[in-house]
């Protein structure tokens, strides 16, 4: 080896397929010649936007507690959520929706999560899947783990974490991706770049060029994709989803996306973000190119979409009749789930609880 | 209080250069909660940094920045959050002087809010000043009102060790009082009686204050004198002022948010124990949270001790 010489090079691959306008800029995945999932792609990501919402409006009447929109991330959502199998394990941040409806998540465990009651986190239909992450990053060693567990009994499965832009900058990221690099776990993470963090932009976040390459050093291959576009994001995870399962290690997909909304409820995004940027981003967003595309395959018309948002937002609205009359937890909830059994130094606590909510008008 | 809070580090800025705010959402978007907000357009980015999203960096860096002769006054968004800062916390801050013998110090600010009530979502309702009070080297201060944030905070920046400093949410916006702009600092250290007393000590601080005036009122129409300490300082504490008090009185009542095992109020027992209990005319009583997690908000005002938890303490402490 000489002085000088470069001993090591990088790429990061871009990919996408459906172009903002619906039509074609990739070569088409060959999942897309099952025309009833292209259709149930395009379907949850409406009901995951008709469900946004209103649970949006449900906060603003008083109705629903602090609410982080999914506006604008749905095609990468619902793109993980379709390319994972029943049995790989999901470990999401806070706002993925359309990935929870894909897993069999109730609209009513979403609502009950945002609205204070913490049995919004009883997925029945994914009893494996860890329930939202709020603290920034920390659910990424968890994923690392139940791969770690996946490899150790010699199961055919995966985990699945998303992370944000922001939280490629804690510790546990990259703690966890050095993990999965070494191990060759069965872990793929999917980065939502959704370009701002609260209100800090991923320019003031990272000098990195992309976030991808931040696999790079953990000897992990990584790749960009169009988060706006489900069918490349479905095809992506899932090629990645394979190559774990297979013993190939893990992958880094970072899933390029606008957060259309506020952060959360409690945000006004326009005390630091450009009116234009956001106008700009509403023009590439996820859903109209899908039904432009089905359409222009014939295999969408104005009926069906009528027929689905009448469908979504009645089954929306059933969900939150059921929400709004689900009386709240007794206050042994508040123990009852602390330890297996209760140490019997608690239970005199537990009586007070019940002795002073009694008391409550 | 947050208006307390903004005003407090535009004094200190405006006073000392070497003032520096970091964090996350501080600068342009002024913090979540607005306790920075206007400081990055007066003062500048270089003097208000918006950081990358790791506490832990947060904290840590706030270190380098005082041992290099800056004030950093740095924002944990959420007291939920602080763990990935209590490495840096605990491991660093609250030592650097200690373990090179004063050569290098730490003079910095940790801010953060504390404790629930705001129907916020998981991990934003915390109560956690026992994690830190435990670790010898810090200073914990928990203001209760608008004029004791504001005197407090400029104190906080201008002590030559670490201070973490906890903002109690509940009276963020809730706490209006009209607080005179004038730079002066409130002592660190001391504890503040809120309301003078004969028959029982009430010791708190943070939120619990304003729930324990109320109880205190509510007694003092069936003629019971309740003294209200804030004990404002929560590590190093003042026990003088409780143990004058207790002597006083003879009975001891602690209110805090925070679960009851291993929290400060078993520490204020156990020295008012050692040091007066032969003042004490009955059995020193605790209202707190319970030793649960902090539920999610349809709950938070069944583990937040209210005024009728206080006010049965209160009868319990002078039944005995």
């Amino acid at each position: 080896m000489t002085s000088g010489q470069a001993v090591a090079r990088f790429e990061i691959p871009y990919r996408g397929c459906l172009a903002s306008d619906g039509t074609l800029c990739g070569p088409l995945p060959a999942f897309a010649s099952d025309v009833e999932l292209l259709r149930q792609l395009y379907r949850v990501m409406v009901r995951a936007r008709v469900f946004d919402t209103k649970a949006v409006n449900l906060q603003r009447t008083g109705k629903l507690g602090t609410y982080p929109a999914c506006l604008g991330h749905e095609a990468t959502h619902v793109g993980v959520g379709s390319a994972m199998r029943a049995e790989d394990v999901l470990f999401t941040v806070y706002r993925e929706v359309g990935t929870k409806f894909w897993r069999g998540v109730d609209m009513l465990d979403i609502l009950l999560y945002w609205g204070g009651d913490e049995r919004g986190t009883n997925y029945r239909n994914s009893p494996q899947d860890f329930p939202f992450c709020v603290p920034i990053g920390s659910q990424m060693p968890h994923a690392a783990g139940a791969a770690l567990a996946f490899q150790i009994r010699g199961e055919a499965r995966c985990a699945l974490a998303f992370i944000g832009d922001g939280g490629t900058s804690q510790g546990a990221f990259y703690e966890a991706l050095n993990l999965a690099g070494a191990k060759q776990l069965p872990l793929v993470c999917v980065i939502v770049n959704n370009r701002w963090a609260i209100s800090v932009p991923v320019s003031a976040q990272t000098a990195a060029q992309t976030l991808a390459q931040k696999a790079i050093a953990a000897g992990i291959p990584s790749l960009q994709v169009d988060g706006n576009d489900v069918l490349v994001v479905r095809e992506a995870v899932h090629e990645a989803l394979e190559r774990a399962r297979s013993g190939g290690g893990p992958t880094v997909i970072e899933a390029l996306t606008y957060r259309l909304s506020d952060h959360t409820t409690s945000d006004d995004a326009t005390r630091y973000r450009p009116a234009a940027e956001v106008e700009a981003a509403h023009r590439i967003e996820p859903l109209a190119r899908m039904r432009t595309f089905l359409e222009s395959q014939g295999h969408w018309d104005e009926a069906a979409e009528q027929a689905l948002r009448r469908e979504c937002s009645e089954a929306v609205e059933a969900a939150v009749k059921q929400y709004l009359a689900t009386p709240k937890q007794s206050t042994d909830s508040m123990f009852d789930y602390l330890y297996a059994q209760l140490p019997a130094g608690l239970r005199a606590q537990r009586e007070d609880a019940r002795h002073y909510s009694a008391l409550k008008p | 209080m947050v208006e307390a809070i903004n005003m407090a580090h535009a004094w200190e800025m405006a006073r000392d250069p070497s003032v520096i705010v970091l964090g996350e959402d501080v600068g342009t978007n002024g913090g979540v909660f607005r306790a920075t907000a206007g400081l990055q357009q007066r003062f500048g980015k270089a003097r208000v940094q918006d950081t990358p999203l790791a506490e832990g960096l947060i904290a840590g860096a706030a270190i380098g920045m005082a041992a290099q002769g800056l004030k950093p006054v740095a924002e944990i968004q959420f007291m939920g959050f602080i763990y990935p800062a209590l490495d840096q916390i605990a491991s660093h801050m609250a030592r650097l002087r200690n373990r090179t013998r004063g050569r290098l110090t730490c003079p910095l600010v940790l801010r953060m809010p504390h404790g629930g009530g705001i129907h916020a979502p998981e991990h934003h309702s915390e109560s956690l000043e026992a994690l830190l009070c435990h670790h010898p080297g810090l200073r914990v201060i928990c203001p209760s009102s608008p004029a004791r944030a504001y005197g407090l905070l400029l104190a906080a920046i201008r002590d030559p060790d670490p201070v973490i400093f906890l903002e109690p949410v509940r009276l963020y916006r809730f706490a209006k009082q009209e607080v005179e702009d004038n730079g002066e600092a409130l002592p660190i250290g001391h504890c503040f009686v809120l309301r003078e007393g004969s028959d029982v000590t009430i010791v708190t601080w943070g939120a619990m204050t304003v729930d324990s005036l109320k109880a205190a009122d509510q007694m003092a129409t069936e003629g019971v004198s309740c003294e209200v300490i804030d004990v404002s300082t929560l590590a190093p504490i003042d026990f003088d002022t409780i143990l004058d008090s207790v002597v006083k009185t003879g009975r001891l009542l602690i209110v805090h948010e925070a679960a009851r095992t291993a929290g400060l109020g078993g520490e204020i027992a156990a020295i008012v124990a050692e040091e007066a209990l032969y003042d004490l005319e009955g059995p020193i009583r605790r209202v707190t949270g319970y030793d649960t997690i902090m539920p999610l908000y349809r709950l938070e005002h069944d583990y937040i001790p209210g005024v009728p938890r206080i006010v049965d303490g209160i009868r319990a402490t002078l039944a005995d």
